[in-house]
């Protein structure tokens, strides 16, 4: 499983690399979040999956008695998905007034608005 | 999206998703949940109210704009990581906790109090996104 | 000592508060500055004089070794004395000179902050301290340079003078810290036992050569002698302070201090002797061609600095000697010839030598103080200036070897400084009153006060001797290391050939002016020559470096996101597959990996549909929706793996991103298909590549045996010391809370930001229309 989920990383990543190189900007922020996807992915395959065993101490022990999941790659996880909610948020909001602004959806041509604007 | 059924439906089920926040974000620490995902679903409850209701009921329903949960939220998380500065000298962030544990909640510590601030600043900081675009789009 | 330096920096910043009350009549009272700091550093000249030597300690980085160790010596005492004397002079004179200029209070604040980095300079024995010193002066020159900065010429003369003096600075600091390197200390007077050991060390060679293009940048030594001309766009008093009488002298400064540290090698000496003797033959020469006053006064400053930097390069007792006295001696003229220049262009309007003559019915005082300047500067007893050149002739002719050659050098050079030295201070002022100049207004006090006072200082110095003997040059001699007692300065040694040569030099140079007149044909003639001038050299190579960076960024900073995605990306595949495909074995243990079950392989199918989807699909909405549906299967692979509490934020922030695509989506651009066909291919090889390069370093990583020990810590205490059991949620609460922290005041300033982005304008813009 392992590796197709380390195939699945690398899909995520050319899926969202290609977006993130088209001219259309909304294009360009799907493509930040298909990327960032990845990047979460990335991040939890390499801290290593566990199936079945939270990182959760379990009823009234103390302590871990058998095997459990990484913790700390998912508590890295929980805040980047958190984060890029910010971030996917901001970049949709300045798409949409620049698309205002310029009135055009093309990287390019605003390229050669922005002089003028 | 406003049809009767989801607006009879949503005044229902603005308090019991609120409720329901609530629960997930005190069982965070011995359970899956907390501050983060406690403040989502507070937010996904104020956004499905405010589409069967209208964003104005919403609005008039929280008394007052989202944004100011943001920083009330911080400076909670704030506070609870310096009480134990003044309380007891110990470092910034430093965990307190209550001797004895109370049912349901668990212990009760500056923790709990600094994932109820982060809950408080999810909750403002999404609202406050939603808002300002559903306003202006 | 630390708060005189202080002083100059607080004044400054006072400039900043309190400028507009200062820049009427109250201008002079600044001068108060500088003269207190005269005053006292004057207080330490019977200290010195003894023998003593004042320091003083303060640590500022120490872990980087540098502190502010400052030591007040001979030469620092003449430096400062310098520095804060010609600086009170120079403040009075502004307050006249620049009288109701509109930036009066930033000119002053410049000089402030110029006077406290010069005398950081000289008094700092740390070299790391006296680097940021150095690169202040520097600075703060290129901010006087360019005073008239509407001027294009201005400018481009404050830039080109920043940029040689600027390269110098750097030159400086490798050098400085390869001496560290070498000597264990950035200390300057620890390192002066260190002598033999550095000459005969390997880096030797480079050091040196790194302190030269330090110095020779600095005092403007051939050929980095262009940008002083070009900085006498300066109004008058910078060039009197800066460009004459003290910063231009921090290069030489630096080879004086660094004589016993560095010196005493055929490299160090046989250098600055071949530098400093083209650079003052070079100069003294120009100054026959030029026209403009300050254009002569500028060669001539170079040619004086060429002179210091061939006595240095002597580096006998004599030569020292004579450096000593030459400095002051320089610095007292010089500086009363600008002074006066300044006067004559303020009061009548041009600077032109060929119009200007008989001035001496109008301004008198400026008069006597240019004659009193033109005599010391071509040596004339009894002024200081006959003394100064006395002890040059004597150093060459008691030269090693090359005497004659050295001492002839040295006569042609004094006959064309003192050519100069007439032009400038005697021409002017008389002969007939051109028309046009008989109704000049008789200039302010503060304008002839002070060049009176330096010229009438070079014949008191010149008289009696004695004053400078054992106060000031008997100390400065002692730095370089030498015995001092038997030195005796006199203006009267006898007929001896020394007395002869400057016979020759003084009337060679009278003759000289009475042949050659200064004119703007030969001006031109001169300028043909400009193509082989060290100047045009480095413009063209600055020219062609700019025309490269210019290529550089049209090339890769083109603004088009995706370029530089491009670059990027590639750049790194080539990058990590370079090292993939050296240092790596694939081997992949199946056997590690967990069993594949029925519902994953399905979610990873509706994944990789959704992925295709949402890359080909012509629908924004369907884009939208497949990229909701990835989400949601990365969170099944949560929930399969383990991590409850990803599962459940992924899902809910998924929920939210489609609620907010869909808020924007008809308000957002439709989807257009901008990119041909060959670029969509080129753009899907790159980005299959780097995919499958993710994949290959996941597979890689995994591989690798993993390190435990900090999930292991925070899975152990998280009950024990955090009173919880979701360690996820203790990690982000408890044991990583100040991250939190500072997650949450970011995502609350995203929120702002979103809230300014589309409110606020809005808002600006509706006032608009309305």
């Amino acid at each position: 499983m392992e590796f197709l989920l380390a195939i699945m990383t690398g899909v995520l990543y050319a899926a969202g690399l290609y977006m993130m190189l088209r001219r259309s900007l909304v294009k360009l922020i799907i493509g930040l979040i298909i990327i960032g996807n990845g990047a979460n992915l990335l991040i939890f395959l390499l801290g290593r999956i566990t199936k079945g065993a939270p990182p959760i101490i379990p009823g009234d022990t103390k302590f871990f008695a058998d095997i459990y999941a990484d913790p700390v790659p998912q508590a890295l996880i929980l805040t980047a998905i958190v984060i890029s909610f910010g971030l996917q948020s901001f970049a949709i909001i300045l798409v949409k007034r620049a698309y205002q602004v310029v009135k055009t959806d093309d990287l390019d041509e605003m390229n050669t608005i922005e002089e003028e604007v | 999206m406003r049809t009767l059924i989801l607006k009879t439906a949503s005044d229902y089920l603005l308090p019991i998703l609120l409720l329901f926040s609530i629960f997930i974000l005190l069982r965070g620490h011995y359970l899956p949940g907390g501050g983060f995902v406690g403040g989502l679903m507070a937010s996904i409850a104020f956004v499905l109210h405010a589409f069967a209701n209208g964003l104005k009921d919403t609005k008039k329903l929280l008394k007052f704009h989202p944004g100011f949960l943001m920083p009330a939220g911080l400076l909670l998380s704030f506070l609870s990581g310096l009480l134990p500065v003044i309380l007891q000298d110990a470092a910034f962030m430093t965990g307190l906790w209550l001797e004895n544990p109370i049912p349901v909640i668990g212990s009760i510590g500056t923790a709990l109090f600094f994932d109820v601030g982060v809950y408080i600043v999810v909750l403002g900081v999404t609202l406050t996104i939603i808002f300002t675009i559903s306003e202006s789009a | 000592m630390l708060l005189a330096i202080l002083i100059g920096f607080f004044a400054a910043f006072s400039q900043l508060l309190f400028g507009k009350f200062m820049k009427g009549k109250l201008s002079i009272l600044l001068g108060f500055v500088p003269l207190a700091l005269f005053i006292f550093f004057a207080q330490y000249i019977p200290v010195i004089a003894a023998g003593e030597i004042v320091t003083a300690k303060h640590s500022w980085v120490p872990s980087f070794g540098v502190d502010l160790d400052l030591k007040l010596d001979g030469l620092a005492l003449l430096f400062s004395l310098m520095i804060t004397g010609i600086g009170t002079l120079v403040f009075v004179y502004t307050s006249a000179y620049l009288r109701n200029h509109p930036m009066l209070d930033r000119f002053y604040g410049y000089l402030f902050i110029f006077m406290a980095s010069m005398l950081g300079l000289v008094l700092s024995d740390n070299f790391l301290a006296m680097f940021i010193f150095w690169e202040l002066t520097s600075i703060s020159s290129f901010f006087l340079i360019g005073f008239n900065n509407t001027n294009p010429d201005s400018r481009k003369s404050a830039l080109t003078a920043l940029s040689i003096t600027g390269i110098g600075g750097l030159l400086f600091l490798a050098g400085g810290l390869l001496l560290g390197e070498v000597t264990g200390t950035y200390q300057i007077s620890q390192m002066l036992s260190q002598n033999e050991l550095l000459i005969n060390h390997s880096l030797y060679i480079l050091i040196v050569a790194l302190i030269f293009g330090a110095a020779f940048t600095k005092s403007a030594q051939f050929p980095f002698h262009f940008w002083l001309p070009g900085a006498m766009k300066a109004p008058t008093p910078v060039s009197t302070y800066l460009h004459s009488a003290t910063m231009v002298k921090a290069g030489i400064y630096l080879l004086f201090r660094l004589s016993p540290v560095l010196g005493n090698s055929d490299f160090w000496n046989n250098t600055l002797l071949i530098v400093g003797g083209i650079t003052m033959l070079y100069a003294a020469f120009h100054t026959l061609f030029r026209t403009d006053l300050k254009g002569i006064l500028a060669y001539s400053t170079i040619a004086a600095l060429g002179i210091l930097t061939f006595l240095i390069g002597l580096g006998t007792k004599e030569s020292f000697i004579a450096a000593a006295v030459f400095i002051l001696v320089h610095a007292l003229y010089k500086a009363t010839l600008f002074l006066m220049t300044g006067a004559i262009d303020l009061y009548t309007g041009t600077r032109d030598v060929t119009k200007l003559s008989g001035l001496h019915k109008v301004m008198l005082p400026i008069a006597i103080a240019g004659g009193l300047a033109a005599i010391s500067n071509a040596g004339i007893p009894p002024s200081v200036g006959f003394l100064g050149k006395d002890l040059i002739y004597e150093s060459t002719l008691h030269f090693r070897h090359n005497a004659v050659l050295l001492t002839t050098l040295a006569i042609l050079t004094n006959i064309l400084i003192g050519y100069a030295g007439y032009v400038a201070g005697i021409k002017p002022f008389i002969g007939r009153t051109p028309t046009g100049l008989e109704n000049v207004t008789f200039p302010h006090p503060a304008i002839w006060i002070p060049p009176i006072i330096l010229g009438v200082l070079g014949f008191i110095f010149g008289l009696f001797p004695s004053l400078i003997e054992a106060s000031l040059i008997k100390p400065i001699v002692s730095t370089t290391g030498v015995s001092t007692s038997d030195i005796h300065l006199k203006l009267w040694h006898g007929f001896n050939t020394v007395l002869g040569l400057s016979a020759i030099t003084i009337f060679s140079g009278i003759a000289l002016y009475f042949i050659w007149k200064p004119n703007s044909s030969k001006h031109y003639f001169i300028q043909r020559f400009d193509i082989l001038s060290p100047k045009f050299i480095i413009e063209t190579l600055s020219n062609w470096f700019q025309s490269f960076s210019d290529l550089w960024t049209r090339i890769f900073q083109n603004g088009y996101l995706r370029n530089y995605i491009t670059v990027i990306v590639v750049f790194l595949i080539s990058l990590v597959a370079f090292t993939l495909l050296n240092n790596t074995t694939y081997q992949i243990d199946y056997s590690s990996f967990s069993k594949l079950t029925i519902y994953e392989v399905v979610s990873l199918c509706i994944m990789i549909l959704a992925i295709g989807f949402a890359v080909f699909t012509k629908s924004r909405l369907a884009a939208v929706a497949a990229t909701g549906v990835m989400g949601y299967s990365i969170c099944l692979f949560f929930v399969f793996y383990s991590a409850p509490d990803l599962a459940m934020t992924q899902f809910a922030i998924d929920t939210l991103t489609v609620i907010l695509f869909v808020l924007v989506l008809y308000k957002l651009p439709r989807y257009l298909n901008l990119s041909d066909y060959k670029t969509r291919i080129k753009d899907g090889i790159i980005a299959i590549a780097f995919g499958g390069l993710i994949s290959i370093l996941a597979l890689e990583v995994l591989a690798q045996p993993q390190n435990n020990e900090i999930s292991a810590y925070y899975a152990e205490n998280a009950y024990v010391l955090a009173h919880g059991k979701n360690v996820v949620n203790v990690i982000l609460v408890d044991f990583r809370g100040i991250d939190t922290m500072v997650e949450i005041s970011v995502l609350a300033i995203a929120a702002i930001g979103v809230f300014g982005l589309l409110k606020l304008r809005l808002k600006s813009e509706e006032r608009k229309q309305q």
